[in-house]
């Protein structure tokens, strides 16, 4: 008896702890890493004052594809958040998640009724198995994977399926479930900045900059 | 007639800037062994390998849409030619060499180490399919400038000696002669003389002080001299001092293309000087689409400080002069479809000066499905038209063109890149096609309302 909820303590506390003192350490690291080098000073002569502004707009406009890439992209987009916004709700929605932040940053917000969050999360669930078919079967895709991209699906799907089972008491006792979910989650925090999951934060700076350097020219971003 | 002539000959017979023979696969210059050749193209690729190359490097989600608005793939289905694909060697080396985390990479030996054999493979995907038209940067979610990362590559490519060889030897005969296409300042002399003749105009050449440094791609020179009558006739409706100089003329800049980064600058350097030397207060660049990204937006970080001059495209020249009303236009009786030359326009942020040049020439403008920054590349950029084995690949691309032109209906074909227009007319011969791509600047020049004399 005591093991598992030596487990679940383990998985509340000392663990929790070191996955998000990796993540904020890793993602502090790989930024700094990334920002500090050299930044030269672009001499041409602007054709637009203020281009940054056009940089932090790109941040915005590059949400959603323009229309002449749409035939090729939407279908696979439209998927994509799916399982974005799916998460989200999950992520942000439920009470637990909601207590579990406030205690770390003292931030709070009403969580949603579990029925939306349950559809949610079924939501997130299916279209990510449907990416990760995409994934395997897609020649680009295929051609341009390396484990990344595998693994990081893994630990997205994961903390997804282990929850919704703690949650109905599906296929093993609460604790053991509600421990293997969260140290599930606690694997992904950690991964999070050594993997493509630091898009979470780096897309806001690659657009960012590129839309200021083709603001700055007067192009479209 | 000098070393290179007979070594590289070029077809200057031909509709377009090509050179005879490699059948050969991978193209190597110099002698050095492996080492040395993979120590140079790492160094030469990170270089100038700044925070925003970097940030680039670390984007990117692996969710292959660039490869879904490429020309190359969209083309052939062909996975290779994934934009993002085309830089993986490179990526492998930054992530183990220069990245935040290349130590843990080291260790545990997570990205192996990139071997020459790699990068000769990759020429194909880094220069003969790829014109840094820069649309998948356009696509990109992470908005990764891919373009830019193929351009460090190439520089990395370069200095290890791994360029195609026509790309190469059209470089090294610039370096030379002073343009790549043999259009020597005596040959200028010559043309300019002759075209003075022909039809009577004044050609002002190594005028000593003047407010317009004129500029002219080479391509103009030996395929297209009636540009440059035809800007002869404008700069003297526009009423300005200006003159060509023999000591900086030649706007193109094939180095910038191959990536070899010094003679890109040397190339550059003749232009800024020569500007600064007639004290010009305006550089006019031709229709020359890399001419205007090498000079416009790479020309003053390379010179190291701000240029003491401005730099504009001939059609924002147009368009100044129209809204001024110096230019006076006749109307133009037909339908026009525009083709946006993807480094003036996508990546040079000149979208709109050329279509008010046509608006002003009275044109029905029928714009073609995906336009302006959106624009399908001609297939030519980025040096890929000198390059002979991938004219098979090329002719593939050009097919959408021809079929946005043709989806118009439009009667003309007007664009503002002396390199588009080699490529629509290689291809247009290719094709048997019945359009001919026209030069703006020439359609304004034949349509000046008549001066009263």
């Amino acid at each position: 008896m005591s093991t598992e909820t030596d487990l679940l303590d383990f998985a509340r506390g000392p663990a929790l702890e070191a996955a998000l003192i990796i993540m904020v350490f890793g993602i502090f690291w790989r930024l700094v890493g990334v920002l500090a080098l050299r930044r030269p000073r672009d001499l041409s002569e602007p054709r637009v004052r203020h281009a940054w502004l056009g940089g932090v707009k790109t941040i915005f406009t590059r949400m959603w594809p323009r229309r002449e890439f749409r035939p090729r992209i939407l279908h696979w987009e439209a998927v994509s958040y799916l399982f974005h916004f799916g998460l989200a709700v999950v992520i942000l929605g439920l009470v637990p998640h909601i207590l579990l932040i406030r205690d770390i940053t003292g931030l709070s917000w009403p969580g949603l009724p579990t029925g939306v969050i349950t559809f949610a999360a079924g939501v997130s669930l299916i279209s990510l198995l449907a990416l990760l078919a995409h994934r395997a079967t897609h020649p680009v895709l295929r051609q341009i994977s390396n484990f990344d991209d595998y693994f990081s699906w893994l630990l997205v799907f994961t903390p997804l399926l282990t929850g919704l089972m703690a949650y109905y008491h599906l296929g093993g006792r609460y604790e053991d479930l509600l421990a293997l979910h969260m140290l599930s989650a606690e694997l992904l925090l950690a991964w999070l900045p050594f993997s493509k999951l630091a898009h979470t934060v780096l897309f806001a700076f690659s657009r960012g900059v590129t839309g200021t350097i083709y603001s700055r020219r007067g192009a479209q971003t | 007639m000098t070393g290179t002539d007979t070594q590289f000959p070029l077809e200057l017979n031909q509709p377009r800037l090509s050179v005879k023979k490699p059948e050969q696969r991978y193209d190597k210059q110099g002698e050095m062994d492996d080492t040395e050749r993979l120590d140079r193209a790492m160094r030469g690729f990170i270089k100038d390998f700044g925070a925003t190359a970097a940030l680039y490097m670390e984007s990117c989600v692996h969710c292959g849409q660039c490869a879904e608005v490429c020309q190359y793939y969209v083309q052939t289905g062909d996975p290779k030619y994934t934009p993002i694909w085309k830089l993986e060697p490179f990526k492998q080396a930054y992530k183990r060499e220069t990245g935040p985390f290349a130590p843990l990479f080291r260790i545990f030996n997570l990205k192996r180490r990139v071997t020459v054999r790699e990068l000769e493979e990759w020429q194909e995907l880094i220069y003969d399919s790829c014109t840094q038209c820069g649309r998948c940067t356009m696509v990109c979610p992470m908005g990764i400038d891919i373009a830019s990362l193929v351009g460090l590559a190439r520089h990395g490519m370069a200095a290890a000696g791994l360029v195609p060889h026509e790309l190469w030897a059209t470089v090294e005969r610039a370096k030379r002669e002073g343009s790549p296409l043999g259009a020597t300042p005596a040959v200028l002399k010559d043309r300019i003389a002759w075209l003075e003749d022909e039809h009577s105009v004044e050609i002002p050449l190594d005028q000593e002080r003047a407010d317009v440094l004129m500029t002219i791609s080479s391509i103009e020179v030996m395929k297209y001299p009636q540009s440059i009558v035809a800007l002869a006739r404008i700069m003297k409706r526009m009423g300005a001092s200006w003159t060509f100089r023999s000591d900086g003329y030649e706007a193109t800049n094939f180095s910038m293309f191959a990536g070899d980064q010094q003679g890109q600058r040397q190339a550059s350097l003749k232009l800024i000087e020569a500007a600064i030397a007639v004290g010009a207060k305006t550089l006019i660049l031709p229709e020359c689409g890399h001419a205007y990204q090498a000079l416009r937006w790479q020309g003053a970080n390379l010179y190291g400080e701000p240029l003491p001059f401005r730099v504009v495209q001939i059609a924002e020249y147009l368009a100044e002069g129209i809204r001024q009303g110096k230019l006076q236009l006749q109307p133009v009786q037909s339908s026009v479809t525009f083709h946006d030359p993807c480094q003036i326009v996508r990546r040079g942020g000149v979208t709109e000066a050329p279509r008010e040049v046509l608006r002003a020439l009275g044109v029905e403008l029928r714009e073609m499905d995906a336009h302006g920054a959106y624009n399908w590349c001609c297939g030519g950029g980025g040096g890929v038209v000198t390059i002979h084995r991938a004219d098979p690949l090329r002719y593939r691309t050009y097919q959408i063109k021809m079929q946005q032109v043709e989806d118009t209906g439009a009667e003309l074909l007007v664009s503002t890149c002396s390199n588009c227009r080699q490529t629509f007319d290689d291809g247009q011969a290719h094709f048997h096609w019945d359009k001919t791509a026209q030069s703006l600047l020439e359609l304004v020049a034949d349509h000046l309302v008549t001066e009263q004399e």
